[in-house]
């Protein structure tokens, strides 16, 4: 027992390495609050289950009975080799996948015991519950400012300090707010790639979802960009239950409270973070998460 | 030891590699379509350029006796249309000169013609006369001579040579068309008014036939009271523009043609005059400008073959506008549906295939589809309904700009479809998908994200379409399209918009001028001037929907493309 635990120290400081050589050029205050982070352990609040769920894209199965629940305000990551069916399973949360022709769902995936396929939800409404943040960032050929109040204009909202109180809370959430705040009208293609996609989270975040869902936020960006975003993310996780999907399993462990690990379709393990990079239970994780496979 | 073979020997390297032949094939291709194309505008251009450019005009004298001599004396005056040689005729006669010339010597109302061939070989002299003028009048067509006197209203007369002849020439031109300008606007604007309300209450007059009673005899009085005060203006003014006509008689100008023959001209009939071999460089080039001008100004005269084509051009335009106001809704609320809304299969494929078709239907059937949807069941119902009291004049019921703009937005908005198709395609997956997971509607992601987004190649479509529109001739002369329209479509009188008006097109302009005209050799510079400005017209169209389309470009250009 005792040696098992010394080794979860030793692990716990190899954990730490990162996030320190990550944290190393912050200000003090910032140091705090990553080391508070630590030390806080949230409580496990189920906000997404997903129960017994599959998904097929015509006559090929994407997931096979997926049984997971993802807690509240805590970071869910999903890792998995490609075509695992971790990108299907975020996409299916807001019902993105309702748009292919030809795929359907067994199953279901209930938010706050709601399912999200009930009749009286519109998928509109549950999509203003979700900001998504997509892989390639997709902002709208319009001004900073449209872009992100877009998610308020189409609800109806035209309220000029409503919005403009929504501009400034989001992009400062999403940490954008000072290098933006003197262009807002200008286009938000003039912003550099992690720009955008800091944007793309503000318009996520502006209509204050619960949840927000993050598809490979990171792969197309630079470390630098990458790294904000992951600040971002322990900020944003006060807030919003996130669920991100990675490629990256030092991002996943960085910034993952959770962690799901898919492989051909199925939930293989799911677990704390620490725990599952630690010890995992299942053989295929510990394979791919040492890089054996994947 | 064993040496390796180089890898590329010498002597391969002159020959070229495989298939590089076919890449000057290729280009020959191009070039032969490029050099086919300028070869056409080159030939319009100059043509229709050449029409405007005042020329030098001809004192051709000619061997005695000669069988071309038209008048008492053996001169013809003109402008040199054509040398080429002559085709049959007795060749042992003519050995020493195969040629003949073409010569416009205008004068139609004293030689009946206004071009005339001769052999070059019946010429002795050729020169250029500076007292030789060319006088535009309003019939007729030009006329060539000298100026001998003038007579006035008066009874004085000034003979040329004395001092201030040609100022004296000047003057009475300008009065005429000042006179003129003012009998156009009486008997144009003022009566045209009161026609239109003599027109309105004898309407109202035929609508209460049916009604008896004491009221309606009140209301025929006071009706036949107006009526009675509009026809006494209208007596006045017809007077006095009766008036101004005669005024236009009274003083005459005569000149002598070079045939030898005089001839008495009343000054309302000259519109201007010039002495073509008098002009130096910058003379010619104002009155270019000036021709220029009037030709894009001016209503048509003689059967089209004179004056200006402004009616024309201005039917051109508004009728172009009308078209691509009523296609790109039509057309662009399709291709959503097609393609955002309606399930891709078997029946979204007929109905696009279908619609790429109907881009290849000959635009004739869409014609005589326009006269008989549009002309004669829309509006003929809309005659039986709200014009009833005009019958049996049609009001609607017969061919008009509205009808011929919507045939035509008919025959273009496949188009407009197909190339906003694509243009929607074109919208990157990933900012529907940004709009959708906002809370977006569909409609919501189509009016805000992939609308914008998709215009440029929305305007690439109607820039298309224009151009066809514009261009095209053979089913307006079915729906509205005539030789000449006594009114524009857009004027100051109500409602300013007459939709029912029938108008002027220059593409048939063109048709007329050139197979339906009286005088095919008249007519023959004004096809190519009319064709220069067609070709003129849709450049200029293009130019601004491309103009529009670069800025729209600018402003929703995505990272994607």
């Amino acid at each position: 027992m005792t040696e098992k635990d010394d080794d979860m120290e030793i692990m716990e400081q190899e954990r730490q390495k990162p996030r320190e050589r990550h944290f190393r050029q912050k200000t003090e205050e910032q140091a705090d609050i990553s080391a508070e982070r630590t030390e806080v352990k949230e409580p496990f609040n189920p906000l997404i289950e997903v129960v017994n769920y599959n998904f097929f894209y015509g006559a090929t199965q994407a997931l096979f009975d997926v049984d997971l629940t993802m807690p509240e305000k805590q970071v869910t990551a999903i890792i998995g080799p490609s075509g695992c069916g971790k990108s299907t399973l975020l996409r299916s949360i807001n019902r993105m996948n309702d748009l292919l022709d030809n795929a359907y769902h067994r199953g279901d995936i209930r938010i706050r015991e709601q399912s999200i396929y009930d009749a009286g939800l519109e998928v509109t409404e549950l999509r203003k519950r979700i900001g998504m943040v997509f892989q390639k960032s997709n902002p709208f050929p319009k001004t900073i400012y449209e872009n992100v109040v877009y998610s308020l204009r189409v609800a109806g909202q035209n309220n000029k300090t409503v919005l403009n109180e929504a501009v400034e809370r989001s992009l400062k959430a999403a940490a954008l707010w000072d290098e933006a705040k003197d262009r807002l009208d200008e286009s938000a293609l003039s912003l550099s790639g992690g720009q955008m996609q800091r944007l793309c989270i503000a318009r996520a975040v502006a209509n204050r979802p619960e949840i927000l869902l993050m598809d490979e936020p990171c792969s197309a960006l630079d470390p630098i960009a990458t790294a904000k975003i992951e600040e971002l993310m322990y900020q944003l996780k006060k807030d919003y239950t996130i669920v991100i999907v990675t490629h990256n399993m030092q991002q996943a462990a960085r910034v993952a409270d959770h962690t799901a690990f898919f492989y051909m379709g199925r939930l293989i393990e799911f677990g704390e973070t620490k725990k599952m990079f630690m010890s995992p239970d299942k053989k295929q994780t510990e394979e791919y998460i040492t890089g054996r496979f994947g | 030891m064993l040496k390796q073979p180089p890898l590329l020997k010498p002597e391969v390297r002159k020959y070229r590699p495989p298939g590089e032949s076919f890449v000057w094939f290729t280009a020959t291709g191009l070039s032969l379509g490029l050099v086919m194309i300028l070869f056409l505008l080159g030939i319009i251009f100059v043509k229709g350029v050449d029409v405007f450019w005042p020329k030098k005009a001809a004192l051709i004298e000619l061997k005695p006796d000669s069988p071309a001599q038209i008048g008492p004396e053996r001169f013809l005056a003109g402008v040199v249309t054509t040398v080429q040689e002559k085709i049959g005729g007795d060749s042992a006669a003519l050995a020493e000169s195969q040629k003949e010339w073409q010569l416009f010597v205008g004068n139609k109302d004293v030689y009946g013609y206004g071009f005339k061939y001769f052999d070059a070989a019946f010429i002795q002299k050729v020169s250029y006369p500076e007292s030789l003028a060319r006088i535009e009048r309003l019939e007729y067509g030009d006329a060539f001579g000298y100026p001998v006197m003038i007579k006035l209203a008066a009874g004085q007369i000034r003979t040329a040579g004395q001092p201030g002849f040609i100022g004296e020439l000047k003057r009475l031109v300008h009065e005429s068309e000042k006179r003129w300008d003012k009998i156009r606007d009486i008997e144009k604007r003022q009566i045209g008014k009161i026609n239109d309300r003599l027109e309105d209450l004898r309407l109202k007059e035929k609508s209460r036939t049916s009604q008896h009673g004491l009221e309606a005899r009140s209301h025929r009085e006071l009706i036949a009271q107006e009526a009675a005060g509009l026809q006494g203006q209208y007596q006045l003014l017809a007077q006095k523009a009766q008036e101004l006509r005669k005024l236009q008689k009274q003083d005459l100008i005569v000149y002598r043609l070079a045939s030898g023959e005089e001839k008495e001209l009343p000054a309302g009939q000259v519109l201007g005059f010039y002495f073509p071999n008098q002009l130096n460089w910058a003379g010619r080039a104002g009155l270019f400008c000036k021709r220029v001008f009037q030709y894009l100004s001016d209503a048509p005269r003689e059967a089209n073959t004179e004056g200006g084509v402004f009616p024309a051009i201005f039917g051109t335009l508004v009728m172009t506008v009308l078209m691509s106001l009523a296609v790109t809704p039509f057309g662009v609320l399709a291709a959503i549906y097609l393609r955002e809304y309606a399930k891709q299969g078997f029946f979204v494929r007929a109905v696009r295939i279908a619609v790429n078709n109907l881009a290849g239907v000959p635009s004739i059937v869409f014609g005589v589809f326009g006269l008989g949807f549009f002309v004669y069941f829309v509006g003929g119902s809309i005659d039986r309904l709200f014009f009833k009291e005009a019958l049996p004049t049609p009001t609607f019921g017969t061919g008009g700009i509205l009808w011929a703009s919507l045939t035509l937005a008919l025959l273009t908005v496949p188009m407009v479809i197909v190339a906003t198709e694509e243009a929607l395609a074109a919208v990157p997956r990933g900012m529907r998908e940004g709009s959708l997971a906002c809370g977006a509607s569909k409609w919501q992601t189509i009016q805000r994200i992939v609308l914008p987004a998709s215009a440029p190649g929305i305007l690439t479509g109607l820039i298309l379409a224009m151009a066809r529109g514009a261009s095209e001739v053979a089913p307006l002369m079915l729906v509205g399209v005539v030789k000449l329209a006594p009114t524009l479509p857009l004027d100051g009188t109500f409602p300013f918009f007459h939709l029912e008006r029938k108008f002027m097109h220059l593409g048939f302009h063109i048709y007329d001028l050139g197979f339906q005209s009286p005088d095919s050799e008249a007519a023959k510079p004004m096809v190519f001037a009319t064709t220069l400005l067609l070709i003129g017209l849709v450049v200029v169209l293009n130019l601004g929907a491309i103009i529009i389309r670069e800025n729209l470009r600018k402003k929703y250009s995505t990272g994607a493309f």
